[in-house]
């Protein structure tokens, strides 16, 4: 759509922007303003510069987490993505089974992220849970509370459980988008399953692919509340990613410096990383 | 080919279901019997939990401080967003796309950045510790998330619609509110189903605003899960009762989920 070029569009946007603004400028400067600072209690501050992120960036514990945020956000993407293209692949394309089907996908996104947490510890309980009680009874060593690779599997297990449907929905709307005279024609030519996929199906679930990953990253690379909930960081630090690592130092242990320090640069990255996404995104527009 | 075309979707539902099924079960058992050892189904079937939490203010307040914040969240986000999808889905205007990814960097940054400086924020307006800190400060990432929505939404209808209705007279509140709002009315519906989760499933930010007065059932589980040990059927119950209100939205939307999700670009 060409659109008209309207400087008084300015008005519409203002409300917005003045609320987001107080919501988003005033705590950012907030946290900038700790992080160059040395703080002895009773109100006083004093400017330190650089310090605090010297400090964040050379110690081993935001190297431990950030690598353990990376590690997660990786192996997620690598999973969720491929399963949920699967998983839509083989979705009913009409019929009274579709919403049935949509319905019961979507629900997991639906239920409060603590509660997430709450559901697999107890799914997870090595006397009690069902997958827990199960694994063990198969003769599998378990125990989430105790093994750092239990509580790594029961992690990543949970946020597929979690969040795969978004892929499956994202993915099924590109699928329901691309024409049956495509199919047709690709029948006509003798085309094998694996060409349709390659040639027809995948082009038109582009977009949506890219907004599934852009949206998995961005919220994995946040994810605080059901590992919290799930396992508490450990056993030891073992599932300590960003955010747990950050509400730890900032309410935690008040070490307001540090913490600060290190939300500016988890902010930083995660922007950066967005930014590269939403570039890709947008280029495909204007083409 | 035709058995993988049931099986696969059938499997995935059933790993879906589980652990829904494991909480629904734990909440209808005793005390007692849930630590007495493993069992696939409530032998002492019971609705004490639920009666608990349905007569004692503490659990059914929690319910009531989270349905205000996140309704009062998805009026405000809506009502805000709709001029600025409009304006950013018709018009060019000074700095618009570097606005708009501003306003998705805010979508983008990490709730835990923002915990302790939101303390202090809201402490010093005086907010803290009411449904409308928490519900402004969830405006942080479904104001953005709104915006994007609703944009996609509304550069599918044509442009010649606005033209024709400012050459037959309308003004702009009234071609917005008697024209326009109608044809986006599905776009209008996903988008408050959107705020609704995205306010009703966060817990960083609502737990960290409140304390007393307006504590969202969220916070009220996790301190029933930490002081008292191990209530574990009265948090099970308490975790059925939080995914009722969404699987109720979620029926009304289902075949405009995804089209959200894409962010009304599909």
């Amino acid at each position: 759509m060409t659109k008209t070029w309207n400087n008084r569009a300015w008005f519409l946007v203002l409300p917005v922007l003045l609320l987001v603004a107080f919501n988003a400028i005033i705590p950012l400067m907030t946290v900038v303003n700790y992080s160059v600072q040395e703080t002895f209690g009773n109100n006083l501050f004093f400017f330190e510069g650089v310090k605090w992120y010297e400090d964040v960036l050379t110690s081993d514990r935001f190297h431990a987490s950030l690598f353990r945020q990376f590690l997660f956000t990786g192996i997620i993407l690598l999973i969720e993505v491929p399963l949920g293209v699967a998983i839509a692949l083989t979705m009913p394309r009409s019929g009274p089974w579709v919403s049935v089907c949509l319905v019961l996908m979507a629900l997991p996104l639906l239920i409060p992220w603590n509660v997430v947490g709450a559901m697999w510890n107890i799914m997870a309980l090595p006397d009690i849970g069902l997958l827990g009680y199960g694994l063990n009874a198969l003769g599998i060593p378990y125990n989430f509370t105790r093994q750092p690779i239990s509580a790594w599997f029961t992690v990543v297990l949970m946020d597929v459980w979690h969040w795969t449907s978004l892929v499956v929905l994202l993915a099924y709307a590109g699928l329901r988008s691309i024409p049956e005279a495509y199919y047709q024609a690709a029948k006509i030519d003798g085309a094998s399953r694996w060409s349709v996929f390659r040639y027809i199906q995948l082009p038109k679930m582009n977009r949506v692919l890219t907004i599934a990953v852009l949206l998995r990253f961005m919220d994995s690379f946040m994810i605080y509340t059901e590992p919290f909930v799930l396992t508490g960081g450990g056993p030891g630090n073992a599932t300590t990613f960003l955010s747990i690592d950050l509400v730890k130092a900032a309410l935690g242990e008040f070490n307001l410096g540090i913490a600060a320090a290190m939300s500016i640069i988890y902010f930083l990255m995660t922007l950066l990383v967005s930014w590269i996404f939403y570039t890709l995104m947008t280029r495909g527009e204007d083409q | 080919m035709r058995l993988t075309r049931w099986l696969v979707p059938t499997l995935y539902i059933v790993f879906l279901l589980l652990p829904i099924y494991w909480l629904v079960n734990m909440s209808f058992k005793t005390t007692n019997e849930i630590l007495g050892g493993f069992s696939p189904w409530p032998k002492n079937f019971t609705i004490d939990s639920y009666v608990e939490i349905l007569t004692n203010p503490v659990w059914y307040n929690g319910y009531i401080s989270s349905i205000s914040y996140v309704l009062i969240n998805t009026v405000i986000s809506v009502a805000f967003a709709l001029p600025a999808a409009y304006a950013f889905s018709r018009y060019r205007f000074l700095g618009d796309k570097h606005l708009f990814f501003w306003l998705l960097t805010n979508r983008m940054a990490p709730p835990a950045v923002f915990a302790l400086p939101f303390y202090q924020l809201y402490s010093a307006v005086g907010l803290f510790d009411t449904p409308w800190a928490v519900a402004l400060a969830h405006c942080l990432f479904n104001i953005p998330l709104a915006v994007w929505i609703l944009e996609g939404f509304m550069s599918g209808v044509p442009k010649e619609i606005d033209e024709t209705a400012y050459i037959d007279g309308y003004s702009f509140p009234r071609f917005f509110v008697r024209i326009f709002m109608p044809l986006i009315a599905s776009g209008i519906g996903v988008t408050a189903f959107f705020c609704f989760m995205f306010s009703w499933v966060e817990l960083l930010l609502a737990k960290t605003l409140t304390s007393v007065a307006a504590k969202p059932i969220a916070a009220v589980m996790t301190r029933t899960a930490s002081t008292s040990g191990y209530e574990l059927g009265l948090l099970a119950a308490a975790g059925v009762l939080t995914i009722i209100p969404g699987a109720i939205v979620i029926w009304f939307v289902r075949n405009f989920i995804a089209k959200g999700f894409a962010l009304g670009r599909v």
